[in-house]
């Protein structure tokens, strides 16, 4: 064998090379069985960016599922809780252009939180089978009250309620939510140079 | 005298320290009604304890902490209280929050006090409950409780107190006036702190623009013990930032993210100090404070010891404001305060002082204009950021980078924004950013808990609906055993056999029966 190698190169250089080939092919193989990623890290990392309302808003039920339809080819601009800022990071995380929120599925707005009237509750529980993240409290013929931080102000508990006592009032109001705006860039104001102001 | 070390940056505005006469305590005397906010430190708002139409004393509890990091409030003098709503605070935002207004009887009837005969003898743990007790918060504006500062000493093995008389602050002579009046106080305030702590020594911190201030407090440290030692240094503004003193003291830097206690130094406030020992010695709550009333639109400028709760605008009237000459009131010094929507708000524990500048003085500062790079301000910054492409990145809302030059270490002591030649209002774009930080922060935490409640939800619905149908299928396949076993086990076939039996012998009826 070794003589017959060494008498023709061609020969020894392809057996060398198909040597070389099946070692590295069982070293991918075991690879790729050994660290295989579950399910599909792009999901993961897109539904990182959503809200996490499950509002349902885009169509989906809830955020997981559209993370879905995104990464498979879906568009970007369907989420209103998540407003241009998730949609600005969805077109960065897949090199894609910025779009505008398609405003289909409802326009941008202040988060909420759902409230329930509590005297006016019935108890039929509706809302609570309604609620996507279990943050309504209660059972049948009790009083439901809503976890506040729990709630992701989805909107979805109102429309059960048969007798409309599920108010949405918004989550930011106090002074312990409020924080400084940027300052308005004032270049855009006036002139660069101070005799372009004087002239103005 | 001592050794102290350089800090970094830092700047030299005009003091103006003279226009508020430092040394002299005033009365700013007793209001019609006082205000009361019921969130005057860092933490969770007090609780109420009491209702409109109670009347209460002096020094009586309003409301008390709630909570770990809470403090209690107390009634600054006798009166009634009529109302529990909201009112406009001293906040940057205008927005209303919950007050307590008491109105004054005018007699000023207290409560009795007991303090403690010797703090000596108690311990650490008995003497954090009485200055907790006393509504105790920071007073050199954060407002943090300061029997939860106390507690470090549980986590870390603490060598050092550090009163911080810098008062760096420009117009700012609060502080300055109380170490010329009540250095002893201070002194023991100090020595009270420093047991509680467990710590051998205080550094007492004085700038040498304060030397009468100086003076008192070396007397008083002599007459003291030991323990105590003043320090001072020279005037540049912000030496009086906790860490930049600490620097200047010691010439360490606390690490990015940590606190001072990371390095076994606490640093309290001169009118803390004296506050601590008043709730210790005396048994007196926190119902006053003196605060600097400048600006050359009064006429009578000064220190006042006000009570807490003082609308701004009766203070005012004591100190002789001249409406036409001034445009902004400003909460705080020129450099980190903010300015005020209406004088119709209070003072609280944090207020130092309320600056009522003229025009001339503070002018409203002219446009920004573009950042021409010149690095003025990178010079300057005491933390030693780079404030120029925080600038940018601020403005770009690039949270990554923000994060990657450190924008939580900004003290937002406002050194760039003075040095800027272009008038940017760098610090208003680093506060916006760290709100901006802040929020992103807690959104993601509450979508992750939303993403992990759906997920559990979507679980234990998938959960039940096998279960049913394993029910289901379970029922189904008993039926079907049952049905196979024969006639004699099925109900059904048994009843239609008994039916069948009872036709056919009618006469069974009547025997069993």
């Amino acid at each position: 064998m070794l003589t017959l190698l060494q008498s023709h190169p061609l020969f020894a250089a392809l057996v060398a090379l198909l040597g070389l080939g099946l070692g590295f092919g069982a070293v991918l193989g075991y690879a790729s069985v050994r660290f295989r990623t579950e399910g599909n890290p792009l999901v993961d990392q897109i539904n990182q960016l959503l809200p996490q309302t499950q509002c349902g808003q885009c169509g989906h039920p809830g955020c997981k599922p559209y993370a879905t339809a995104i990464a498979e080819g879906g568009a970007i601009n369907k989420c209103p809780p998540g407003g241009q800022e998730t949609i600005d990071a969805l077109a960065d995380l897949l090199d894609i252009e910025p779009q505008t929120l398609d405003a289909e599925h409802g326009e941008e707005k202040e988060p909420n939180v759902a409230y329930i009237r509590e005297d006016e509750c019935i108890g039929c529980t509706k809302c609570i089978q309604a609620c996507p993240v279990d943050a309504i409290l209660g059972a049948a013929k009790l009083m439901h009250t809503v976890i506040a931080d729990e709630c992701t102000g989805c909107d979805l508990c109102v429309e059960p309620c048969p007798v409309d006592c599920i108010d949405m009032l918004p989550r930011k109001g106090g002074i312990e939510h409020w924080r400084w705006d940027l300052p308005e860039p004032s270049e855009n104001k006036s002139g660069v140079i101070a005799t372009d102001r004087a002239a103005a | 005298m001592n050794t102290v070390f350089n800090m970094h940056g830092g700047i030299h505005p005009k003091e103006e320290k003279h226009l508020s006469n430092p040394g002299t305590v005033l009365d700013a005397g007793l209001p019609p009604s006082l205000v009361l906010p019921l969130s005057q430190h860092i933490g969770k708002p007090s609780s109420l304890c009491v209702a409109p139409g109670d009347h209460v004393l002096g020094g009586q509890l309003l409301a008390e902490a709630d909570g770990m990091v809470s403090v209690p409030l107390h009634a600054p003098t006798s009166g009634t209280v009529v109302a529990i709503e909201p009112r406009p605070v001293p906040h940057p935002s205008a927005l209303n929050n919950l007050c307590l207004q008491l109105e004054c009887d005018g007699q000023d009837r207290w409560i009795e006090f007991a303090g403690c005969e010797d703090w000596r003898v108690e311990t650490p743990d008995s003497l954090i409950s009485r200055i907790r007790a006393a509504g105790v918060a920071g007073m050199g504006g954060a407002g943090f409780p300061t029997a939860v500062k106390l507690m470090a000493r549980e986590r870390l093995p603490l060598q050092t107190l550090i009163v911080n008389g810098t008062e760096c602050e420009p117009y700012i002579t609060a502080d300055d006036t109380l170490m010329q009046v009540d250095a002893a106080g201070i002194v023991e305030g100090a020595q009270i702190l420093a047991y509680i702590l467990g710590v051998k020594q205080i550094l007492l911190a004085v700038e040498d623009n304060k030397p009468a201030a100086l003076e008192a407090m070396q007397k008083a440290a002599e007459a003291g013990g030991d323990d105590c030692k003043v320090m001072t240094f020279p005037t540049k503004y912000p030496s009086g930032g906790e860490k930049q003193l600490i620097e200047i003291l010691t010439g360490k830097q606390v690490p990015a993210g940590g606190l001072p206690a990371d390095l076994g130094i606490v640093c309290q406030n001169p009118g803390t100090a004296v506050a601590a020992r008043d709730a210790v010695c005396f048994g007196k709550p926190l119902t006053d404070r003196i605060v600097t009333l400048t600006g050359r639109a009064l006429t009578r400028p000064g220190n006042y010891r006000s009570r807490l709760g003082t609308p701004i605008e009766y203070l005012l009237t004591v100190a002789g404001f001249d409406p036409t000459q001034n445009r902004r009131l400003i909460h705080g010094g020129p450099m980190m305060g903010f300015a005020l929507e209406s004088a119709a708000v209070p003072i609280i524990k944090t207020t130092n002082c309320i600056l009522v500048p003229t025009e001339q003085e503070l002018p409203t500062p002219p446009d920004a204009q573009a950042c021409i790079r010149c690095g003025l301000c990178a010079e300057a910054c005491p933390a030693s950021l780079l404030p120029q492409q925080l600038y940018w990145y601020a403005r770009a809302k690039d949270q990554e980078q923000l994060e990657r030059h450190h924008l939580a270490d900004c003290i937002e002591c406002g050194a760039c924004s003075w040095v800027c030649p272009s008038h940017i209002p760098l610090v208003q774009y680093y506060r916006a950013a760290k709100g901006m930080m802040r929020e992103s922060k807690t959104e993601k935490i509450r979508s992750d808990r939303s993403r992990d409640r759906f997920e559990a939800r979507q679980e234990r619905l998938e959960r039940e609906t096998l279960a049913r149908e394993a029910q289901r299928a379970a029922r189904r396949a008993a039926a079907e055993q049952k049905a196979a076993e024969g006639g004699a086990n099925d109900p059904v076939a048994a009843a239609i056999a008994r039916a069948k039996a009872k036709k056919e012998s009618p006469s069974d009826e009547g025997a069993d029966s």
